[in-house]
């Protein structure tokens, strides 16, 4: 009864907070609404990254390769085709190239893999490089840049989309497959899971996502190179933002991308030459005292609470 | 003929030397004291600054400089361990866990050392020229630094390996290399190793900095990046925590970095990666592995 009454209730917060968002350009400057895009964003890539790596327990530093491949398709398409298309196509060349690199890789496992994905950054960012300067002879790219109100939401669609997924995923019986090949790979084997199959398929799937989210953001850009699409950091901010929030439920990682994408884009206004160093130090600092993130020191303040609670008379 | 040879052999020589020492350095933080350090790059950037600083301000030769700097950037590597890594361990369950928190750590450190550099040097790059006469050898040409730098990372790498194996410090750090616990038993004070081995990674990553710069490269904050992944595909080339691997792969990495960009320049980081690639699936344990 309880249970049901909490449901709802989050339930009902959930859809007041969709409300808002839907409703943003129409009551905030547009600053406000490229602030929320960034925000968003970062909370979209931590939620796919959550969906594969949060129950197999593999530490995936490939997002910046899959929103990279993303953010290049829709800057070679831009300007042919309409939005929702370019949008389709670029996460679907992702969704591809992961199910390629997943069946070779993840094999592979603990931190093989995670050097290995942390490479296939670097290999696709040099590839392109190279191809743009030996055999297109330009460096980057422009794009068409749109309206911030439709990537905003755009944006949206993408964020509403990958909160589906996440939930039908992780209800559904190939979300205990991933659970249970999270706790003990041969286990699940033995019990009948085609566990090379789930693993890839959900892999593709986080992919799916992120190329989404890299085809909408180019048009924030107006021009594209390498460095840019396939920046490093985009890797290991959904990790860190995930740790940060933890990722028990789905409502964790949101809050711990939006509090991180929100301290990142007031460091980077406010301080832009010391804003590295003091975004490096949060890093350390949660690392070393949250290394639960906000979940873990929640429930130790409930069981500190309950401690209390029961030493009184 | 021969002459392209010779320059191809010599100049994977001397790049190998490099990787090697860098190489070497990151096998023992990962393979002993398991931090996956993306922060590598940036101790050797650190150290190609000072050597630039030593030089063009002080006048130091950079020689003089290895010596000067070492001691320092081991403190500095140790005192990274007892502060960060040391609870890290402490906080965190399981070896698994670990292994992601501290390479997360690693990487907000890369953060803060690269944000550092920026402040102190700036982002315009940086550059000196010592010892840059040509040197002539059957007929294939090298200048007389790149010499300095391949004789100087092979005497590093050597001492270390000797002081590794056969000092009694050497061979604490190999038992709690391989089983820290039956090494714990021992009397072998693990945390205290490990902090060791931190601080010689990060010496050996600062003083391949000072060889590198010695060579006339553009020295920039945002040049650690490429060395840290060299390192990487090194070591897995070498075997995880084998040092004897890691420093045969250096010299195997520089061949083949030589020989691609003779044939197409600016590809050769891309050859990297896919012997990387390969090797992780046919072979992840290692060329040395039995």
């Amino acid at each position: 009864m309880k249970d049901k009454t909490k449901k709802y209730s989050l339930f009902a917060g959930f859809i007041v907070i969709l409300l808002l968002l839907i409703s943003l350009p129409s009551y905030a400057s547009s600053y406000r609404v490229i602030f929320v895009t960034n925000i968003l964003m970062y909370v979209i890539l931590t939620l796919s990254w959550v969906i594969f790596s949060g129950p197999t327990g593999y530490i995936s530093l490939a997002t910046a390769a899959f929103f990279g491949i993303g953010v290049y398709t829709s800057a070679v398409l831009s300007g042919t085709l309409s939005l929702p298309f370019v949008i389709i196509i670029g996460a679907l060349a992702s969704f591809c190239l992961a199910f390629v690199v997943g069946s070779l890789t993840l094999r592979l496992r603990g931190m093989y893999f995670t050097m290995f994905t942390f490479a296939l950054v670097q290999l696709i960012s040099n590839f392109a490089h190279w191809y743009e300067v030996n055999v297109t002879g330009t460096v980057g790219r422009l794009v068409l840049a749109l309206d911030s109100t439709i990537i905003y939401y755009s944006i949206l669609v993408v964020f509403c989309l990958v909160l589906l997924a996440s939930h039908f995923i992780k209800r559904s019986k190939f979300g205990l497959a991933l659970q249970s090949i999270g706790e003990s790979e041969e286990a699940a084997a033995h019990s009948g899971i085609n566990v090379t199959l789930v693993k890839v398929t959900t892999f593709a799937i986080s992919a799916f996502f992120m190329g989404a989210v890299g085809a909408v953001m180019t048009m924030r850009w107006s021009y594209v190179d390498p460095p840019t699409a396939f920046d490093i950091r985009l890797s290991f901010m959904p990790l860190l933002m995930a740790i940060f929030g933890g990722m028990g439920n789905l409502f964790s990682p949101i809050i711990g991308s939006s509090i991180f994408a929100y301290l990142e884009e007031i460091l980077t206004t406010k301080f832009p030459y010391y804003y590295m160093l003091l975004f490096g130090g949060a890093m350390l600092l949660v690392i070393v005292f949250m290394p639960h993130g906000i979940e873990g020191v929640f429930r130790k303040l409930q069981k500190n609470n309950k401690g209390q609670l029961s030493e009184k008379p | 003929m021969f002459v392209k040879f010779l320059d191809i052999v010599i100049g994977s020589l001397l790049m190998g030397g490099i990787y090697a020492l860098i190489a070497v350095g990151f096998s023992l933080q990962y393979g002993v004291a398991r931090v996956l350090n993306v922060a590598h790059g940036e101790f050797l950037m650190l150290g190609a600054f000072a050597a630039w600083s030593l030089f063009t301000l002080g006048g130091i030769n950079p020689i003089l400089s290895l010596v000067l700097c070492a001691p320092v950037f081991f403190l500095i590597g140790f005192l990274i361990h007892i502060t960060l890594f040391k609870r890290l361990k402490r906080s965190s369950e399981s070896l698994a866990v670990f292994e992601g928190n501290s390479m997360l750590a690693s990487f907000g450190l890369m953060f803060i050392v690269q944000n550092l550099a920026l402040i102190i040097w700036g982002a315009p790059v940086k550059g000196y020229s010592y010892l840059a006469y040509p040197i002539s050898f059957l007929g294939a040409v090298f200048s007389a630094n790149r010499m300095v730098t391949l004789v100087t990372s092979i005497i590093i790498s050597v001492v270390f390996y000797l002081f590794l194996a056969r000092t009694r410090t050497g061979k604490a750090i190999r038992a709690a290399a391989q089983d820290p616990v039956a090494a714990a038993h021992m009397g072998v004070s693990i945390n205290k190793m490990l902090a060791l081995c931190f601080g010689f990674g990060t010496m050996m990553a600062g003083l391949a900095g000072l060889l590198v710069s010695m060579t006339s490269i553009m020295v920039t904050p945002f040049m650690g990046m490429e060395y840290t992944l060299i390192a990487m595909i090194v070591v897995v080339l070498g075997g995880l925590g084998n040092i004897k691997g890691s420093f045969i792969g250096g010299f195997i990495l520089g061949l083949v970095g030589t020989i691609v960009s003779y044939i197409q320049p600016g590809l050769s980081m891309v050859a990297f990666y896919l012997i990387f690639l390969l090797l992780l699936l046919v072979k992840p344990a290692g060329i040395l592995a039995k």
